[in-house]
C-alpha cells in the first residue's frame, strides 16, 4: 500500500464542535481512512448531528480543525469540498415538479459550467448512481411521489453523483423499514468495500451499526465516551453507560433487547433450552409473572434471554450436566411455584435431568403447561 | 448469471427510457416557449388594433414598419398612445412574473409573490408621505415624482429586509418580518390618510388600483434599463437557484456559497417588484399565477428554463390582461388588478385541484 491509500480521507483534530459559540462536545479526534465506514452512535439529542454538521461545514466548528484529504477545510473552497465530500442530510426536500432524475443530477453541481448544463458524461454518471442505489426504474418519477425508503436511496444516489471520496451520512435509516434498512446499510457497505468511499453516519440503531461498522464513535451528550472497533464497544457496559439503560437489558452480542423484567415471588418455573424457552419467557415478562428458568447450560440460547427476564435462573456448566446441588435447587423452585411450564424442548445427554423435573413437578401435584396461548396472569 | 443479463438488459433499457424522456422534455419546452411567442405576437396585435380608434391590421403593419406618418390619427395613436402602454405592459408584466418565481425559489413556496416582502407597502407610504408634503408645499404631485417617491419607497423596505437576510437562519422568519413590515407601512399609510384632504390623494387611490393607462417611452426606457440587467442577473444565478431547490443545506453542502446568493436573490426580486410599483402600481396575482402556470405547462421547477419562459408568460398575461382591462367595459377603463386577480386567481384555484387530482392516482 502506498502512503496515499493509508492517508486519512478525513481527520478531525481536536474538533470542539457546538452551537452558538457555545461547545457542546469538545476535542474530538478521529480519522476516517479509504473505504471505512465509521458510525456514530448514542441516546437522542446527544449531538451526533452536531459532529456530523460541523464536518459538513453547516455549523461552524467551536475550535479545532477538520482536513479533508489532509487539507484543512477552512482553507479550501465550497466547489473543491464537494468534489470530495458530499452529505445526506435529514431535512427534509419537497421540491415540486422535479424527477428523481433531476434532483440526482443535482450532484453535479461542482463539476458543471456556470449554467450548470450537463454533459453526457454527466447523465452516464447520474444513471449510474441511480443503479448503485437500485432506483434506476423510478429516475422518472417525481421526488414527491416516491416512497421513504426510495428517497432515502435518491439521496443517497445524489451524493454519489458527486463523486466524492467521503460521505457524511446523519439519521440515514430512520423512517425506513426494517427491509429498506438492510437495503441501504448493504449499499452503503458495497460503496465502501468496492467503491472505496468513506463513510461516516449516524445510526439510531446499535445492533445494525455493530453489523456495519468498521469502527463506532459513541458520542454522549457533553463528550465522545468511546471510540473503536464494534467488538471494543460493544463489550462490557459500554451500551448500557451510553444508553443509562436502568430498566430492561441489551444484549450486545446477539443484539437481543429485553423490556424490565417482572419482579417478586416466583409463581412458575419454565423449563427450557435450545431456544425454546425464548417465546414463554417473553411472553411471562409481558404479562408481568415472575418466573425461574432452568435449567440451562451456561452457553444456552436461552440463557442470555432468561438470566434479565428470571427471578432466578438455574445454571449448569457449558456443555454438561447439571450438579446435585443444581438439580436440588431447581427442585426447590418447583417446589415454591405453582405451575410447571414445559417448552417441549428435545432431551439429550446433557439435559435428560430437565425431563425427570417434569416428571417431579407432576408427581407433586403441579400443573404442568405446555403452552401459554390464551392464558391469563391470574391463571399461572 | 441468467438474472444478471436480465438486470443488465432493464437497466440498459432504463437507459433508453431516460434517452427517450429527455427527447420529449425538450419538446415540450420547445413547444411551450414556441406558443408564447406566437401568443405574444397576437396579442400584441389585437391590443393595437382594438381601442376607440379603429386600425386595421394592414395599417398598423404599415406604421409601424414604415414610420411613416400618412395617416396622422392612426401614428399618434399608435406611437403616442398604444405601443408605450403595450411595451410598458410587457415589459413590467414579464418583470413580476420572474420577481414572483425568484421570490417563490428563495422561500420554496409556489404561494409567495413578489409584494410578500413589504415591497408595495413600503412603496405606498412612502408615496403618500411624499405626496402630502408635495401638495403642502407646492401644491401639486407630478406624475415623475410618484414614480420616484414610490420606488425609493420600495427599495426603502427592502433594505430593511436585506438587513435581516444575513442574520435571520430561518428563512420563514423573513416571510413573517415582509408581513410584518406591510402592516407597519400600512398603519402608517392609513395614519396620513386619515388626516389628509380626500383631493390631496387621489393620486394614491390611482396608484394603489394600477394601472399602465399614463405610459410613456420615457417610462418604457426607464423600466428597460432595470428589468432588463435584472433579468440577466437572474439568469446568472440559475445555477445555484437550481441546487438551492434542494434546501439551503442541501445548496451548501454543494458549494452554494449561501449568504451572499440569498442577498442577490432578494436584490433583484426587490427591485424588479420596485419597478412594477412604480410605473404601474402595485399589480396583483400576476408573480403568483403566473410561474405556476409555467411550471404546470413546463412540468420542470429548472431555473434555466422559467426563468424566459416567466418572463414571457408575464410579459403574455399582463398584456392580454391590460387589453382586457380598457376594452372589456369601453370608455370606461377597469384598473389592471381587476383583471390579473379576476383571471389569475382562479387559474390558480384550477392548477392546484388539477394536480392534487394527478397526484392522487
Amino acid at each position: 500500500m502506498t502512503s496515499e491509500n493509508t492517508a486519512p480521507k478525513l481527520r478531525l483534530d481536536s474538533l470542539t464542535v457546538g452551537y452558538n459559540g457555545k461547545p457542546l462536545i469538545s476535542d474530538i479526534s478521529l480519522s476516517l481512512r479509504k473505504g471505512e465506514i465509521i458510525s456514530l452512535i448514542g441516546p437522542n439529542g446527544a449531538g451526533k448531528s452536531t459532529v456530523l454538521k460541523s464536518i459538513t461545514r453547516h455549523i461552524a466548528a467551536i475550535s479545532g480543525t477538520v482536513y479533508l484529504d489532509e487539507k484543512n477545510m477552512k482553507t479550501i473552497g465550497g466547489k473543491e469540498t464537494a468534489q470530495k465530500l458530499a452529505a445526506v442530510l435529514t431535512d427534509r426536500v419537497k421540491p415540486d415538479l422535479m424527477s428523481c432524475f433531476e434532483f440526482v443530477s443535482a450532484g453535479r453541481y461542482p463539476y458543471t459550467g456556470s449554467f450548470g448544463m450537463l454533459t453526457a458524461h454527466d447523465k452516464e454518471v447520474v444513471l449510474s448512481a441511480l443503479e448503485k442505489v437500485n432506483a434506476l426504474d423510478i429516475a422518472d418519477r417525481d421526488i414527491s411521489q416516491i416512497s421513504d425508503g426510495q428517497r432515502q436511496r435518491v439521496l443517497l444516489a445524489r451524493a454519489i453523483c458527486q463523486e466524492p471520496e467521503v460521505i457524511v451520512l446523519d439519521e440515514p435509516t430512520s423512517f425506513l423499514d426494517i427491509r429498506h434498512k438492510i437495503e441501504l446499510l448493504d449499499i452503503l457497505s458495497d460503496m465502501a468495500k468496492k467503491g472505496g468511499i468513506s463513510v461516516i453516519m449516524s445510526l439510531h440503531e446499535i445492533d445494525l451499526a455493530e453489523r456495519i461498522s468498521d469502527r463506532i464513535v459513541c458520542v454522549k451528550g457533553d463528550r465522545i465516551a468511546a471510540f473503536g472497533t464494534p467488538e471494543e464497544i460493544f463489550s462490557d457496559g459500554t451500551l448500557r453507560e451510553l444508553y443509562e439503560i436502568n430498566s430492561g437489558s441489551f444484549n450486545a452480542l446477539l443484539g437481543n433487547i429485553e423490556l424490565k423484567a417482572p419482579r417478586g415471588e416466583i409463581k412458575c418455573f419454565v423449563i427450557g433450552g435450545g431456544g425454546y424457552g425464548v417465546p414463554f419467557y417473553r411472553a411471562l415478562q409481558k404479562r408481568g409473572v415472575p418466573f425461574a428458568a432452568g435449567i440451562l447450560q451456561k452457553n444456552d440460547l436461552d440463557t442470555a434471554v432468561a438470566l434479565p427476564l428470571a427471578q432466578t435462573a438455574v445454571t449448569a456448566a457449558p456443555y454438561s450436566a447439571p450438579t446435585e446441588d443444581e438439580i436440588a435447587e431447581a427442585k426447590r423452585l418447583i417446589d415454591a411455584a405453582g405451575t410447571v411450564i414445559d417448552c417441549g424442548c428435545p432431551s439429550g445427554e446433557y439435559n435428560r435431568y430437565n425431563a425427570e423435573l417434569i416428571k417431579y413437578a407432576e408427581d407433586n401435584g403441579k400443573t404442568v403447561i405446555r403452552s401459554l396461548y390464551g392464558l391469563s396472569e391470574a391463571e399461572l | 448469471m441468467g438474472p444478471l443479463i436480465g438486470n443488465d438488459r432493464a437497466a440498459a433499457q432504463d437507459v433508453y427510457a431516460a434517452d427517450r424522456r429527455g427527447k420529449r422534455n425538450t419538446a415540450r419546452y420547445i413547444a411551450v416557449f414556441l406558443s408564447f411567442f406566437v401568443l405574444l405576437i397576437a396579442a400584441v396585435v389585437i391590443s393595437i388594433r382594438v381601442g376607440s380608434v379603429d386600425i386595421s391590421v394592414k395599417e398598423i403593419f404599415h406604421i409601424i414598419f414604415t414610420g411613416d406618418p400618412e395617416n396622422k390619427v392612426a401614428y399618434n395613436v399608435i406611437w403616442k398612445i398604444r405601443l408605450p402602454r403595450l411595451a410598458l405592459a410587457a415589459l413590467l408584466g414579464g418583470a413580476l412574473s420572474l420577481s414572483g418565481f425568484l421570490i417563490q425559489t428563495f422561500f420554496r413556496n409556489p404561494i409567495a409573490g413578489p409584494f410578500v416582502l413589504g415591497v408595495s407597502s413600503g412603496a405606498k407610504m412612502f408615496l403618500a408621505v411624499t405626496t402630502i408634503a408635495m401638495n403642502g408645499i407646492f401644491g401639486s404631485m407630478p406624475l415623475s415624482v410618484t414614480v420616484i417617491a414610490s420606488f425609493a419607497g420600495s427599495l426603502l423596505s427592502l433594505l430593511v429586509v436585506l438587513a435581516f437576510t444575513g442574520r435571520v437562519k430561518n428563512m420563514s422568519v423573513l416571510l413573517v418580518i415582509g408581513i410584518m413590515i406591510s402592516y407597519i407601512c400600512s398603519a402608517v399609510t392609513d395614519l396620513l390618510i386619515n388626516f389628509a384632504n380626500e383631493s390631496e390623494i387621489v393620486n394614491l387611490t390611482h396608484w394603489s388600483m394600477g394601472s399602465f393607462s399614463a405610459a410613456t417611452w420615457q417610462d418604457v426606457k426607464i423600466s428597460a434599463f432595470i428589468v432588463f440587467p435584472a433579468l440577466l442577473f437572474a439568469f446568472l444565478l440559475s445555477k445555484p437557484m437550481g441546487a438551492y431547490l434542494l434546501g439551503e443545506g442541501y445548496a451548501h453542502s454543494l458549494g452554494v456559497n449561501v449568504k451572499p446568493f440569498r442577498v442577490l436573490l432578494i436584490l433583484i426580486t426587490g427591485v424588479l417588484s420596485a419597478c412594477v410599483a412604480a410605473f404601474a402600481g402595485p399589480i396583483s396575482f400576476v408573480g403568483i399565477a403566473v410561474p405556476h402556470i409555467v411550471r404546470q405547462l413546463l412540468k420542470t421547477t429548472k431555473p434555466i428554463l422559467m426563468i424566459p419562459a416567466s418572463f414571457l408568460c408575464g410579459a403574455l398575461f399582463c398584456v392580454l390582461c391590460d387589453l382586457a382591462a380598457r376594452s372589456l367595459f369601453s370608455p370606461a377603463e377597469l384598473s389592471i388588478s381587476t383583471v390579473t386577480s379576476a383571471i389569475g386567481a382562479p387559474i390558480v384555484i384550477w392548477l392546484m385541484i388539477s394536480r392534487r387530482r394527478k397526484n392522487d392516482i
